[in-house]
């Protein structure tokens, strides 16, 4: 699996044999578990893995969940509700898988801001990173349509406004937004399909997950310092390497450990802390409540969606130049979607030679502010639309964008990189200065 | 090549050109006809396009108030408006307008392509009554009413879109004055919309 040099699985026993003769499945996993992976990897390494546990976590505590759950309108909320009284520990499992989405994007979060900052989408892993933006953007809109399922207010009104979005495409928009509800409105037939699609994304999900691992175990693990592992003999792939078995199994579990700690002191302190009280009064399509939020973990974008007003002198540009078509709301949709489709082609518009921040100078302002920015915009998605809040938002969502379209492509040109380490052993001795330094010295 | 009676061997099309674009063919409209019912199904179901029109009574509606009732899924306000509000809402110049016109299928009620004035979106002459769709044009949210927002009409509080008291788009996001659906009056108290 790996295109670095490595041992493989060398079948022995008889059955051994027999099996790996006919389907070399342990083999397979053998390459897998034990793939060289970079022995300076720091902290930030450690998201994978938590993605991988919460996925496995969402997936088992939703089918437990969908045994007691019913996908209808007049039902769904009180069956919410018979969850939390009368099922059996129902409370406990559907606080972790609540509280589960929330640790799923906060993973998804601090793994994409590692790769941004690292350059973990340069060259040769930008298929890698693509997967990973299918399964972020795959990831939301499983989470989006599991926060219709309970029935309250704020999944009944979420539900309107994205899909309102789809109703702003000009021409098909309407003919969409009515396809996609299955009727004029948000109604039995949306909550439904919403059902359907929420059980059977999370396992598109894990077919995308078996692909970015596979693309990743090509072309070998990034690192902090993004210089590659030498791959010219086994013996120098082991100065720069360690096997993923034992050694950072080991550390991702303590890490995982430190992290569900945390993670279950929020299920059994504070599990309605990150939820918005609102979804506990059942969905009334006469009554829009007073304020419309997303959760937490959609607010950044929902900030941009609502930043670009008719007011606002890009709109008018746009909308003079395309007679009208592309109006205020079908440029706030464009504006959110493209948000996230300039971090997929961030590839090949981060023009800089040098992988990893670390050796950028000028570069590490431009990342901090740009994730400064992106609390900034979750701030702005949070409140009413108000006030100072349409000018901050603004401009944040128009860094947003000159951070992809406009920094990076001219860093890459302007900035002077600071010099990096000739190798991973050299950086990780650096660090951790081996013990026997003749033995080091004589190699 | 070797392969003989099929092949004419002069650049003309062959038999067996003739089938692989046959079977092409074939295999596209199967596969259309097979995904198409796939795709159909998520349309609205036969029921929920049945969905009858609805008689509402206006007997208990005070001036100055608000009746909401549900059709087709979405709310329709039924307001009877004080005096102050129709003239405010008459006075209205074309060009403090952001959505000036109103196409046939936002206000069906006058047969044509209508100005947003306030006589063509009023359901009655007087123009005490005004009967909209009450989904902001933004985002689909339920404004809010009663003199709400900066002109004295609607709100919606989901992205700050401010409608006046003829229900015209002001102010905000939103692209179009609030829709007017298709009103008939059965007797002085009663209208059926739909």
């Amino acid at each position: 699996m790996s295109g670095i040099p490595h041992d493989h699985y060398e079948p022995k026993s008889r059955f051994e044999k027999w099996l790996d003769a006919r389907l070399p499945i342990v083999g397979l996993l053998y390459s897998t578990m034990t793939i060289p992976t970079p022995k300076n990897l720091n902290w930030m390494w450690i998201w994978g893995i938590v993605l991988a546990f919460v996925m496995v976590l969402q997936i088992v505590t939703g089918i437990v969940l969908a045994m007691h759950y019913t996908p209808e309108v007049t039902m769904a909320f009180d069956s919410v509700e018979h969850i939390m009284r009368n099922v059996n520990a129902g409370w406990a499992l559907r606080y972790m898988h609540t509280n589960g989405a929330s640790l799923f994007f906060f993973a998804v979060y601090l793994h994409i801001f590692r790769g941004l900052y690292y350059g973990s989408y340069k060259s040769p892993r930008e298929v890698t990173w693509i997967i990973g933006m299918l399964i972020y953007m795959v990831m939301m809109a499983t989470g989006f349509m599991g926060y219709v399922l309970p029935w309250g207010q704020m999944s009944f009104w979420g539900a309107t406004v994205i899909t309102g979005l789809f109703g702003a495409i000009p021409g098909i928009g309407d003919v969409l937004q009515t396809w996609l509800l299955g009727g004029p409105a948000v109604d039995n037939a949306t909550l439904n399909r919403f059902f359907s699609l929420h059980y059977l994304l999370p396992f598109v999900l894990v077919a995308l997950v078996v692909l970015h691992i596979w693309a990743f175990h090509t072309t070998g693990n990034g690192n902090p310092t993004g210089v590659e592992v030498r791959r010219g003999s086994k013996a120098e792939v082991k100065k720069d390497t360690l096997p993923f078995w034992p050694y950072f199994v080991i550390k991702d579990v303590f890490a995982l450990s430190v992290i569900l700690t945390l993670f279950f002191v929020v299920v059994y302190f504070q599990p309605n802390y990150l939820g918005d009280p609102v979804n506990y009064v059942k969905a009334d399509p006469l009554v829009t409540p007073a304020h419309i939020v997303p959760e937490w973990y959609f607010l950044p974008f929902y900030g941009i969606l609502r930043a670009f007003t008719a007011d606002v002198w890009v709109v008018q540009i746009a909308s003079f130049l395309t007679a009208g078509i592309v109006d205020a709301k079908f440029f706030g949709v464009i504006a959110m979607f493209g948000a996230i489709f300039v971090m997929v082609l961030v590839p090949w518009l981060d023009t800089s030679r040098v992988r990893s921040g670390k050796y950028r100078p000028s570069f590490k302002w431009w990342f901090w502010l740009l994730g400064l920015d992106f609390v900034v915009l979750a701030w702005c998605g949070s409140q009413p639309p108000e006030g100072i809040v349409p000018l901050v938002s603004l401009i944040a969502s128009a860094y947003w964008f000159a951070y992809f379209l406009i920094i990076l492509p001219l860093l890459g040109v302007l900035e002077k990189p600071l010099p990096v380490p000739a190798t991973i052993e050299e950086d990780f001795d650096a660090h951790y200065p081996p013990k026997d330094a003749s033995a080091s010295a004589a190699e | 090549m070797s392969h003989t009676e099929d092949n004419s061997g002069n650049g003309s099309a062959t038999r067996r050109d003739f089938l692989y674009v046959a079977t092409a063919a074939t295999g596209i409209v199967a596969t259309g006809a097979a995904v198409w019912p796939l795709v159909d199904q998520m349309n609205p179901t036969a029921d929920v396009l049945a969905l009858s029109s609805v008689e509402v009574d206006l007997g208990d509606i005070e001036v100055g108030t608000q009746l909401t009732v549900k059709w087709r899924g979405k709310p329709v306000f039924i307001r009877r408006r004080t005096e102050e509000e129709i003239t405010e809402a008459r006075a209205v110049k074309m060009d403090e307008l952001v959505d000036p016109i109103d196409y046939v299928w936002e206000n069906p009620n006058l047969k044509i392509d209508s100005p947003a004035l306030d006589q063509n979106r009023a359901a009655d002459k007087t123009g005490e009554w005004l009967v909209m769709i009450g989904v902001c044009t933004h985002l689909g949210c339920v404004p809010l009413g009663n003199g709400a927002g900066e002109f004295g009409g609607w709100f919606c509080p989901c992205h700050g879109s401010h409608y006046d008291t003829s229900g015209r788009i002001r102010k905000g996001p939103a692209p179009r004055n609030l829709d007017i659906p298709l009103t008939t009056w059965l007797s002085a108290s009663t209208i059926k919309l739909g």
